[in-house]
């Protein structure tokens, strides 16, 4: 996620957690928040993945005006090409792992910024889905004040074919 | 209320049902709330006629996020340190899912849980572990 600045408001974080379906009222009601240890409305632990919505080159959003992969007229609207991975299962790609630590309680009214660096990339023979090629990104979210909020590491995965279900456990 | 260290033992479980009959509109919702338009996610017909799944399929940031509140529900707000997952199965609408967090140590004021999340068939869908700021 490459979000210059990530305004993390009240609303968004309302509308992100009903979508967990997560309505604790220290992520949806500001007064009572108040009462909680947190003191305020805070975001949710996987919050700043949304981030994605003020990355202007987020490849997973239609922009106005460009062709979008997806359907319309026809099945699909565009061939794709390609990029994604790393941090949120790109285009083409799926999203592998997702890691996060905590250095404070991300809250309501904080500005983001977000810097990501690649990590590593490794291939792997997958049983379901034929040859995975995997690829890192770290992702470093600090406050307005500059602190270190959150610390992301996303882990995508390109494969072959598509993943084929195992349905028994 | 947030966990007590003195309370609690290694091999502690703690269980919650996450969603029972995942909808399709949910899946939509978090697409729109994180920003993830992705079509596989929420366009059947891209999905099926062009991608070759057997129907759209859930971000499987929607399964974590969905397991965070297992997480924070059971440690309290604001009490994870860390928290990190892989996805081993892909979440369909219709899925239930059911979420576990194991005590794995309590130490220094944090404890650490092994996480596991799977489906109605008993497949694990995601596979992973947080750590927590506990009380005395």
């Amino acid at each position: 996620m490459a979000a210059k600045t990530f305004p993390v408001e009240a609303s968004h974080i309302l509308m992100f957690a009903r979508s967990v379906g997560d309505e604790n009222v220290v992520y949806t009601d500001a007064e009572a928040a108040k009462a909680t240890e947190a003191g305020g409305i805070i975001a949710p632990p996987t919050f700043v993945q949304a981030s994605a919505q003020f990355d202007p080159n987020y490849g997973l959003r239609p922009k106005i005006g460009q062709p979008w992969f997806g359907s319309g007229k026809n099945p699909t609207g565009a061939v794709r090409s390609g990029g994604g991975g790393g941090g949120g299962g790109g285009g083409g790609g799926l999203h592998a792992e997702q890691h996060y630590e905590y250095h404070q309680p991300l809250r309501a009214g904080d500005v983001l910024t977000a810097t990501t660096t690649p990590g590593k990339t490794w291939e792997k023979e997958g049983r379901r889905s034929g040859k995975l090629v995997f690829s890192e990104s770290v992702t470093e979210y600090r406050n307005q004040k500059g602190e270190l909020v959150v610390t992301a590491r996303g882990v995508g995965v390109r494969t072959e074919r598509p993943v084929e279900q195992k349905t028994e456990a | 209320m947030p966990l007590k260290a003195s309370q609690l033992k290694v091999g502690d479980v703690h269980t919650a049902r996450l969603v029972d009959d995942l909808t399709r509109t949910q899946i939509v919702q978090y697409a729109g709330a994180s920003g993830d338009y992705n079509p596989l996610h929420t366009d059947e017909i891209f999905t099926t006629k062009v991608a070759g799944y057997p129907s759209v399929f859930a971000h499987g940031m929607l399964t974590m996020g969905m397991t965070g509140k297992m997480l924070t529900d059971y440690v309290g707000d604001a009490r994870l340190t860390k928290y990190g997952v892989r996805f081993t199965s892909q979440v369909f609408p219709g899925d239930t899912l059911d979420a576990t967090a194991t005590v794995k140590s309590v130490e220094n004021g944090v404890a650490e849980f092994d996480v596991k999340t799977v489906n109605q068939n008993g497949v694990e869908v995601l596979s992973g572990y947080a750590a927590a700021r506990v009380d005395p």
